[in-house]
């Protein structure tokens, strides 16, 4: 990979989208700008690989690079970069049937990629002011896309998130706070009190009383982005009323960001022996939010909302993993991750498709997709048995994985954890049946569906399932070492 | 005379504290607009303070930012907003002014006890400063789920944010302290300015959000 190494600067994966996102906000033309963002997003993704295989910089005060966030950088930008590839051919169809108009898309394309730019800056922050600033970012951009089409769900939908991200964000600043405050008291005063790699070194040293009070403002102010139950309120709305590729982006990225953040905190819990073990904590809230979320998928009658409320389940199960801690569980927790953020992105294309096909969102007016639109509907049938945890996909790996290491070691942990994968997975199909097979219902427009992103993640999740080669084992393996 | 220092910076941090209490039991939009302008000013002085003992003059910029953003253009909007939307009328609290305050009291006990039993090796100013910090969040919280109307939880949700800002400039020495004050301006703005934009009551007839939650879930 000599090639990329002129790439391999970390700014590259803030400026890239931070100029485009300049770029796009003064070009007109749906044509132009939709191939920027494409090219944008590609650009990102190669300085995100070349972060991958270059060797690391040592850390500077504000920026960060190791082995645990280019993980996430490069899935980042991977998801990213063919979600713009799906949007590219969404927004030309919201164009022409008039729900988008050209000034708002201009708006649209330009916050994209301030999108992708903060929840870059929030992945290799290595400054928890910063990292704070660029979560409460992406915060921001995403409510102005959730409530882009302006109708009476779409505004209320924004307005929710807005308010329950904003006092999630409020209150891990006040976390955020209480970590300098602690740290203060053997660093000193200043900005490295803040630097992460700093803080980790003298951890040992901290109040741990005042640690423990600031992980819990940290988890439940990035738990409420990560859509934890009982925080979750603002996350269906979003994700249902939002353009679907907003959508795809919310449960693939941003739940990711969220959720890294608060492993961040808790790998700094870990470092202080007295402090209280940050496990138990996370263990409840992913059961609790497993569990929740898998009875709540039966009362669905929103395609975009049922797979919003999987969302919520599939990040209980990977805070559940993260939560149990040890080096298989974390195994799990990254692998689950990964392919979550692969299917569900790639679910959400196809539904993205179905919905301008059958021009509504209610699962009682879609039906037998696989007659009227066979690749559609045999996409969203093999997306929802992967994301159901069926072999031999991806997520089945993953899933055998959590369950295997909690019954080695909580055995009792393991029956609510099983049944809750159940229950979702009889409730995803109880509506994929409906859905894909049957009689053919509702309307049937025309649409020029973009299946290239949707059957690359597809053959990702896929190729997963079946074989994972040795050095990605590896490096998830030293990934988790480093987690604790 | 470093009592002078402490007791002042108590003075005006216990102050935010009782403002906010004042906040609670407002139930006319304009006199809570008004004691919000109050809370806001009572922040500047004591950010000002903090910049004052801390010998931290870019605090002042935050200072100055509460004072002329939040106590004079943020209530001014939202007075415009309300006179247009046409609801001066009553606050709609869930929950009654009695039993709001003994919550209210029960938050600043709570938090008294959480943050003085775990700041004591931090320096006094900044226990006194993070526990005051903590009994404004909470209230601001107390008040954001209190009320139904809209533009109430804006409220709640900045004087929360106030609290906040005492608690940075508190803990002595904070870096990015003043583009954390910036951002949060940023968000306040896009909040009314959203309320405004948006013209939720145009659009659902009233910012009384048990009406949003009516177009909530599942559509039918």
């Amino acid at each position: 990979m000599i090639g990329l190494a002129p790439f391999a600067h970390v700014e590259l994966v803030i400026l890239i989208p931070l100029a485009a996102a300049a770029l796009l906000a003064l070009l007109p033309g749906y044509r132009l700008t939709a191939r920027l963002n494409v090219a944008a997003g590609l650009l990102t993704f190669i300085a995100a690989l070349a972060l991958l295989f270059a060797p690391h910089r040592p850390p500077g005060p504000y920026l960060l690079v190791d082995d645990l966030n280019v993980v996430f950088i490069a899935l980042n930008t991977f998801v990213g970069f063919t979600t713009s590839v799906f949007s590219a051919s969404y927004v030309g169809h919201e164009l022409e049937t008039g729900r988008l108009t050209p000034a708002y898309l201009r708006f649209y394309h330009a916050m994209y990629q301030l999108l992708m730019c903060a929840m870059n800056v929030a992945l290799v922050a290595n400054n928890i002011g910063l990292m704070w600033v660029a979560v409460e970012c992406a915060t921001l951009t995403t409510v102005v896309m959730v409530g882009i089409y302006r109708t009476h769900e779409a505004l209320e939908a924004a307005w929710k998130y807005f308010i329950l991200g904003s006092v999630g964000i409020a209150l891990a600043l006040f976390g955020t706070i209480l970590v300098y405050v602690a740290a203060q008291a053997v660093i000193g005063e200043g900005l490295e009190a803040m630097v992460w790699t700093r803080l980790i070194a003298e951890a040992s040293k901290f109040d741990p009383a005042l640690l423990n009070v600031a992980f819990i403002f940290l988890l439940l102010g990035y738990g409420t982005k990560v859509g934890l139950a009982p925080l979750h309120a603002w996350l269906p709305d979003a994700h249902a009323e939002g353009p679907t590729p907003i959508s795809a982006v919310l449960s693939g990225l941003l739940l990711n960001v969220a959720l890294y953040a608060v492993l961040r905190f808790k790998m700094l819990m870990a470092a202080n022996a007295a402090a209280v073990a940050p496990g138990p904590l996370m263990v409840t809230m992913g059961l609790v939010s497993l569990i929740f979320a898998a009875f709540m998928l039966y009362r669905r009658r929103d395609i975009k909302r049922l797979f919003a409320y999987s969302s919520i389940e599939h990040m209980g199960i990977i805070t559940f993993a993260f939560g149990m801690g040890g080096p298989l569980a974390n195994f799990a927790g990254l692998l689950h991750m990964t392919m979550h953020s692969l299917t569900k992105s790639g679910i959400f294309f196809a539904v993205g498709h179905v919905t301008q096909a059958k021009g509504t969102q209610r699962i009682a007016d879609i039906g037998g997709l696989t007659e009227t639109h066979p690749w559609l509907g045999w996409s969203l049938v093999a997306g929802v048995v992967a994301i159901s945890g069926l072999p031999p996909l991806g997520i089945f790996m993953s899933e055998f994985l959590v369950v295997s290491s909690t019954f080695a070691r909580a055995p009792l942990l393991a029956i609510p954890l099983v049944l809750g994968l159940l229950i979702a997975f009889a409730a995803l199909f109880l509506r994929l049946n409906g859905l894909a097979f049957g009689e053919p219902r509702g309307h049937d427009h025309p649409v020029k569906a973009s299946y290239g992103p949707l059957f690359a993640h597809l053959a990702l999740v896929l190729a997963a399932g079946l074989y994972l080669p040795p050095q990605l084992v590896a490096w998830f393996q030293h990934v988790s070492q480093l987690l604790g | 005379m470093p009592n002078l220092a402490f007791d002042t910076a108590h003075l005006l941090a216990g102050g935010l504290v009782l403002v906010s209490f004042v906040l609670l039991y407002q139930d006319r939009l304009t006199a809570l607009l008004n004691v919000y302008a109050l809370h806001a000013l009572v922040l500047a002085l004591a950010v000002a303070w903090q910049a004052n003992i801390q010998n931290a003059p870019h605090l002042y910029v935050t200072a100055a930012l509460a004072l002329g953003f939040k106590a004079v253009i943020i209530p001014l909007a939202l007075r415009r907003i309300i006179e247009r939307l046409g609801i001066h009328r009553e606050i709609e609290a869930v929950v009654g002014i009695g039993p709001t305050m003994l919550a209210g009291m029960a938050l600043v006990a709570l938090s008294m006890v959480v943050m003085l039993r775990v700041t004591v090796a931090a320096a006094p100013i900044a226990r006194e400063d993070l526990a005051f910090a903590l009994a404004v969040v909470l209230l601001g919280l107390l008040i954001m789920v209190t009320r139904r109307n809209a533009v109430s939880q804006v409220v709640g949700f900045m004087s929360l944010e106030n609290g906040l800002i005492l608690a940075a400039t508190g803990a002595k020495g904070m870096p990015l302290v003043v583009e954390i004050s910036v951002a949060f301006s940023i968000l306040i703005a896009f909040i009314v300015i959203g309320i405004f934009l948006f013209r939720i009551r145009e659009r659902f007839d009233t910012v009384d959000v048990v009406a949003l939650d009516q177009f909530r879930g599942e559509r039918r």
